[in-house]
């Protein structure tokens, strides 16, 4: 798709190489493509113009001249700046003193109301408490329907009553007091943000129920047009926080940012899939990779702290930084690499992979052939593969359905990247032990955006050439060249 | 077979790796936190509750919702529905024609207003690098005249694409099946309802198959529309296999003559790639009765960005039977009438050859209209 930013201004800065030092030109092409980055990301243009404007005061400040890598040196100023915008704190709910705690969820047809209504739900009751939903979009076909069978999934009781929304919401407060629920969640009709007869219902239900925080939903693959609907609610109803939906899809999520800038309330919780549980408050100082186009590790990484069994992925990553990675390693890391997800999802959520592994159309049943020769193999020949001989070969061909030649295959493939890891093992070693980790501890982790300048060759986005081991990912393979 | 190998095994690598370092690099700082449970993502969804007050809730709801026969009076206009999409550019195109000549600031105007159509930064560019060169030329010299050859560009973009839909005649038993894909909450299944009543009322037989079998209630949605629109429905259950849904209801069509099947699917994102595959099923399946697919329409939400050009491609590509090309054939462009201008549609005809073939231009059924390049465009740039 687009090509991220960071390899756009690596391309710059490799133009101007030898050049010595940098003009306000060169600054100025820069920031078209920072600004483009940012519109491809639906930021809104408004809101472009501010950033690209405050940017440049401090692009200029920094002298990019004076340092080595000014490409790099840019990307920090606008990471940096873009989580500012979106603002460090996660909104801190503070219940009633008089429970409930009343919550209206707005927002456009189709944005995901019903659905974040439920999830929000779930969110609450994780917390300790008991909510309860109320249906009030009588509009839509079965909406309170869904909101019903939602419910259910998480034992969340739902009221509803047919006729009057406003009426409905009113009564489902009195219920909500009645059972002694101590929150209330509100969910409403959908609209198009510019009917006033269905602004004027919201309004007036939010006048009788008198929330404690007002929620508007989002769609994160809303375009220009996020900032005008955000407004116009705003406006009517007093926004108190956003919830961002679909950021599980892959769209770049500019308006977030914009509606962030614009109403000047904090993105509060974003829904990351399809389950109910994949709901959470929102991470602002992640968001901004995302924006640029630069993957989102450290999602990427909290999952695989899920999934992976710790002590077996150090072992064998130890076990190849020494070039001992065994078949059976990678079996063991295959199959926990599965409770991810789609293969297709996770090499998107990669920084940096090329183009032609990304738009590779791999499914997961693809990796079930790989799966099936490891598996006919004794745990001798996993961990040996040299001792794979003919027989052996007929054996594990016939028992995984492959042929001979599937089964060579992989055993040279593997052996072929045993030692590249042995090379590049030592090589990240040796880095570790200069001592250059203190800079990525921290959540932000810095260094990261920048981590992932444009390799050359095998796999570009791979962290790990020699000079940015400091940032990045460390100790990872630096590429693959002789595989492609 | 080389590339998965390559990509399993980087990624199973660079992930084993990062989780290693990142979990040294913290426990350095602070002690290491556990690990939480792993807990495995379904591939199918969970299993559905059992519904018992479906139909209550079902039937106490449409308020608003028009009618079987109020078909929301005459077919609207493009301008009219679109009034709140043009007002955002009004002051834009106002400041361009207000100058004397064409300056500096007519161009970021330009640009602005096409920007925040979401006409998307290289259609932008290509617009306008196409009117400086004429401008250059002193081909044109009055704003005035600048507007309409920006308007003329955009609507020759438009020009000559095949906005039919297409029902095709063939003998009873073998209707005709129009597959509607999209991501969640574009409108699908709204869509196939406004379609379903159209239809019926040309003199259609329509039968519905309740492919979203996800979404909670989708088919109960869908129900209320078949109703409404004196159609057939053909449901499964809820979390249930879509294709074999979306066959039952093309089987139960060509035994009983029905010429035209629209068969819903579960909203889903182009990137998930077990829901993609899932929807390549159901195209496959789709054909291997008596039905005969002759449209697969991707619904996309007017209010998308940029994104929308990477929905239509992946949604084509899953929907595809040979192994290249689109298997999208036409475009339906919702909720128009709000403030969002749709303009991603310029990137997904030009880029990829999709033609819009339908817009949603309000809620009432007649509100759904066959689209119009020109009185699209009209509707964004022109003032009154």
């Amino acid at each position: 798709m687009f090509d991220s930013l960071s390899s756009r201004l690596e391309g710059i800065v490799k133009r101007l190489r030898g050049k010595g030092r940098l003009t306000e030109d060169d600054v100025d092409e820069m920031l078209k493509e920072i600004r483009t980055a940012l519109l491809e990301a639906d930021v809104n243009v408004g809101v472009v113009r501010n950033v690209v404007g405050r940017i440049r005061e401090q692009a200029i400040g920094a002298r990019l001249s004076e340092v080595l890598d000014p490409g790099q040196q840019v990307i920090k100023i606008v990471n940096a700046e873009l989580t500012a915008m979106l603002g460090g704190e996660t909104l801190k709910i503070h219940y009633a003193s008089r429970p409930p705690t009343v919550i209206l969820m707005a927002g456009l047809q189709g944005s995901g109301k019903t659905t974040s209504s439920a999830k929000l739900a779930r969110w609450f009751k994780g917390q300790g408490r008991q909510p309860l939903l109320v249906g009030a979009d009588l509009q839509r076909p079965a909406a309170v329907e869904q909101l019903r069978t939602l419910g259910r999934q998480i034992d969340v009781p739902v009221f509803s009553q047919p006729g009057d929304p406003v009426e409905t919401a009113k009564r489902g407060l009195e219920e909500a007091r009645r059972l002694g629920r101590d929150v209330l969640i509100v969910d409403t009709a959908g609209r198009l943000a510019i009917d006033a007869e269905l602004m004027e219902q919201v309004r007036q239900i939010s006048s009788v129920i008198q929330p404690n925080y007002t929620f508007l939903v989002i769609d994160a693959m809303t375009g220009q047009d996020a900032v005008g609907v955000a407004e116009a609610f705003h406006n009517t109803l007093a926004i108190d926080g956003v919830i961002l939906s679909k950021l599980d899809g892959d769209a770049r999520g500019g308006a977030a940012l914009s509606v962030k800038e614009v109403i000047g309330r904090p993105i509060a919780f974003a829904s990351t899939g399809e389950k109910l549980t994949e709901f959470d408050q929102f991470h602002p100082d992640r968001m901004a990779g995302r924006i640029l186009g630069m993957g989102d590790v450290l999602t990427l990484i909290e999952q695989a702290e899920q999934h992976f069994e710790k002590d077996q992925a150090e072992k064998a990553a130890e076990r190849l930084m020494e070039g001992e990675f065994t078949l059976e390693d990678f079996l063991e890391q295959m199959q926990s690499l599965k409770k991810m997800g789609p293969l297709g999802n996770l090499m998107g959520m990669m920084p940096g992979m090329p183009k032609e592994m990304k738009d590779a159309q791999i499914g997961d049943d693809q990796l079930k052939p790989i799966e099936a020769i490891i598996n006919s193999m004794t745990p001798l020949e996993r961990r040996k593969p040299e001792l794979i001989n003919g027989s052996r070969r007929n054996r594990i061909a016939t028992g995984s359905g492959t042929t001979v030649g599937d089964v060579n295959r992989l055993v040279k493939q593997f052996a072929e990247m045993q030692k590249m890891m042995k090379r590049f093992g030592g090589m990240a070693k040796q880095q570790r032990g200069k001592g250059k980790k203190g800079k990525g501890g921290g959540r932000a982790m810095p260094g990261l955006p920048g981590g992932f300048p444009g390799m050359p060759g095998g796999f570009p986005g791979m962290p790990g050439g020699p000079t940015q081991l400091g940032q990045g990912l460390p100790g990872a393979p630096g590429g693959f060249g002789p595989f492609n | 077979m080389e590339l998965i190998y390559l990509i399993a095994i980087a990624a199973v690598l660079v992930f084993g790796i990062g989780v290693v370092v990142l979990n040294r690099r913290r426990s350095a700082a602070a002690p290491a936190p556990a690990p939480k449970a792993a807990a495995p993502r379904p591939v199918k969804p969970p299993p559905p509750a059992k519904d018992g007050t479906a139909a209550a809730a079902v039937r106490a709801e449409p308020e608003h919702v028009p009618e079987p026969l109020d078909l929301g009076g005459e077919r609207p206009t493009f301008r009219s529905r679109m009034s709140k999409a043009r007002s955002a550019l009004t002051g834009t195109l106002l400041g361009i024609r207000s100058r004397t000549g064409i300056t500096t600031e007519t161009w970021d105007d330009l640009e602005e207003a096409l920007l925040r159509a979401d006409v998307g930064v290289r259609v932008t560019d290509e617009l306008l690098d196409g009117l400086r060169t004429r401008v250059k030329a002193k081909e044109i010299i009055e704003p005035g005249a600048l507007l309409d050859a920006l308007q003329a560009e955009m609507v020759s973009r438009l020009d000559g694409a095949d906005r039919e839909l297409h029902l095709e005649p063939g003998p009873a038993d073998e209707p005709n099946v129009w597959l509607f894909v999209g991501v969640n909450g574009v409108g699908k299944t709204t869509t196939i309802g406004k379609v379903s009543a159209l239809q019926a009322q040309a003199g259609v037989s329509v039968l519905m198959a309740a492919g979203d079998t996800f979404r909670a209630a989708a088919a109960e949605q869908l129900t209320t529309w078949a109703e409404r629109s004196g159609a057939e429905i053909v449901r499964g259950k809820e979390g249930g296999d879509p294709s074999s849904v979306i066959f039952d209801g093309i089987e139960r069509a060509a035994a009983k003559g029905i010429q035209l099947v629209l068969a819903d699917t579960a909203g889903r994102l182009h990137n998930k790639t077990n829901l993609m595959d899932e929807l390549r099923k159901v195209r496959r399946v789709a054909e291997k009765g008596r039905g005969r697919v002759t449209e697969v329409l991707l619904v996309i939400d007017a209010t998308t960005g940029q994104n929308g050009l990477t929905q239509a491609r992946e949604f084509g590509a899953a929907t595809n039977v040979g192994t290249e090309g689109s298997g999208v054939t036409g475009v339906v462009l919702t909720k128009l009438d709000g403030s969002a201008k749709g303009g991603i549609v310029f990137a997904i005809e030009t880029e990829l050859g999709l033609p819009v073939k339908l817009v949603g231009l309000g809620e009432t059924i007649n509100d759904l209209v066959p689209f119009d390049p020109t009185e699209f465009v009209d509707a964004l740039v022109t003032l009154d």
